[in-house]
């Protein structure tokens, strides 16, 4: 894994270096060391190691700290809103009808009995997700769950999420003698058992992709919309009018799309964790 | 090389003839079934994202590995 990144980071500098159409696509889709306020100047961030990794601050870290203090925040005050009485008012009410939405649409028909210790964990995966793709619609700031270290570590999230809700449920050597279906001849045990084992580990890994690859399409489909105005250079009066209408008509789809990329994020885990729960399925 | 680029894009064209067959035929599905039973519109209407949503994310990891090929190149 930290190959993976220090590769990014050289593919990063490689991208800064040259000028071609897709370096500058690739330039602002990635995660970068500075936060730039286009024509208002640019604000670096500090670079830090510990033992040798590099932890450094970078754009994407800093944002995730931004929409986790903004969750907490909202969270604080609509928690502080059901003090006085069980009927909110104000804002509680519009997450009262999401909080409502995840725990009667998402949980409890995939969980059943006992989900009530799952649901912290979805709505902080279905808020965070939302926000922060919303987040990443705004100019100047950047989708944090476009990028795949952030994705890859909600998918462990869930991942950890679905082999403790087993354990728990089923007891250790349990969960998995529940894997494999009762009953089977001993040659089929021999494909089944591997590639029950292999489904553990390739479900959160479709989460992650599925997550990552969607938020980063809509933004890399809309950079090549208003680049192939600068591409154009000399008929740009005619490409600009279809390109911005055509970027706005894909903006438009990308809100669409967060939200439901949150909304199966969510289900599929609360899925996966109903299947390692109830294994009698 | 430059073969890696078309490689790239002949792989994204087929991912895409694949996941934009297979949605289609879901969504026919659903909507010849939202049409036979109206009352059940909603829970149709809902499994078929989740199951559209699925579909895509294949479609997604294909374009990903197109997007590895273009940058690697």
């Amino acid at each position: 894994m930290i190959e993976i990144i220090q590769d990014t980071v050289t593919v990063a500098d490689t991208v800064h270096k040259s000028e071609s159409g897709s370096a500058w696509i690739l330039h602002h889709v990635m995660d970068s060391h500075k936060i730039n306020f286009e024509p208002f100047g640019s604000f670096n961030l500090p670079h830090l190691s510990l033992f040798g990794i590099d932890i450094s601050i970078t754009k994407d870290i800093f944002f995730s700290w931004i929409v986790a203090a903004l969750l907490i925040v909202l969270m604080i005050i609509v928690a502080k809103n059901y003090k006085k009485s069980l009927i909110p008012k104000g804002i509680a009410n519009l997450f009262e009808i999401i909080i409502i939405f995840v725990r009667d649409e998402i949980v409890k028909p995939t969980i059943g009995k006992g989900y009530e210790p799952y649901m912290p964990l979805h709505l902080s995966l279905f808020f965070f997700i939302t926000l922060a793709g919303l987040f990443g619609l705004l100019p100047y700031s950047t989708t944090v769950t476009g990028n795949i270290a952030v994705t890859a570590a909600l998918a462990g999230i869930s991942f950890f999420a679905i082999q403790i809700g087993g354990i728990k449920s089923n007891g250790f050597l349990g969960y998995f003698k529940g894997l494999v279906p009762s009953g089977m001849p001993a040659l089929l045990l021999i494909i089944i058992i591997p590639l029950e084992i292999l489904g553990l580990f390739t479900k959160p890994f479709a989460l992650c992709m599925r997550l990552f690859a969607n938020m980063i399409a809509g933004h890399v489909v809309v950079l090549s919309l208003i680049g192939l105005i600068f591409l154009l250079k000399t008929v740009w009066f005619a490409v600009s009018p279809i390109s911005v209408g055509f970027a706005i008509f894909i903006y438009l789809l990308e809100l669409l799309v967060i939200i439901i990329q949150a909304y199966i994020f969510t289900i599929l885990t609360s899925l996966f964790i109903g299947m390692a729960v109830h294994q009698e399925h | 090389m430059d073969l890696a680029w078309l490689g790239a894009g002949i792989g994204a064209g087929i991912v895409l003839i694949g996941a934009g067959l297979g949605i289609g035929k879901l969504a026919a599905s659903a909507m010849e079934a939202m049409g036979r039973q109206p009352e059940a519109a909603g829970t149709i209407r809902t499994n078929m994202i989740i199951a559209a949503a699925l579909i895509e994310g294949l479609g997604f990891f294909g374009l990903v590995i197109c997007i590895l090929l273009a940058i690697k190149a």
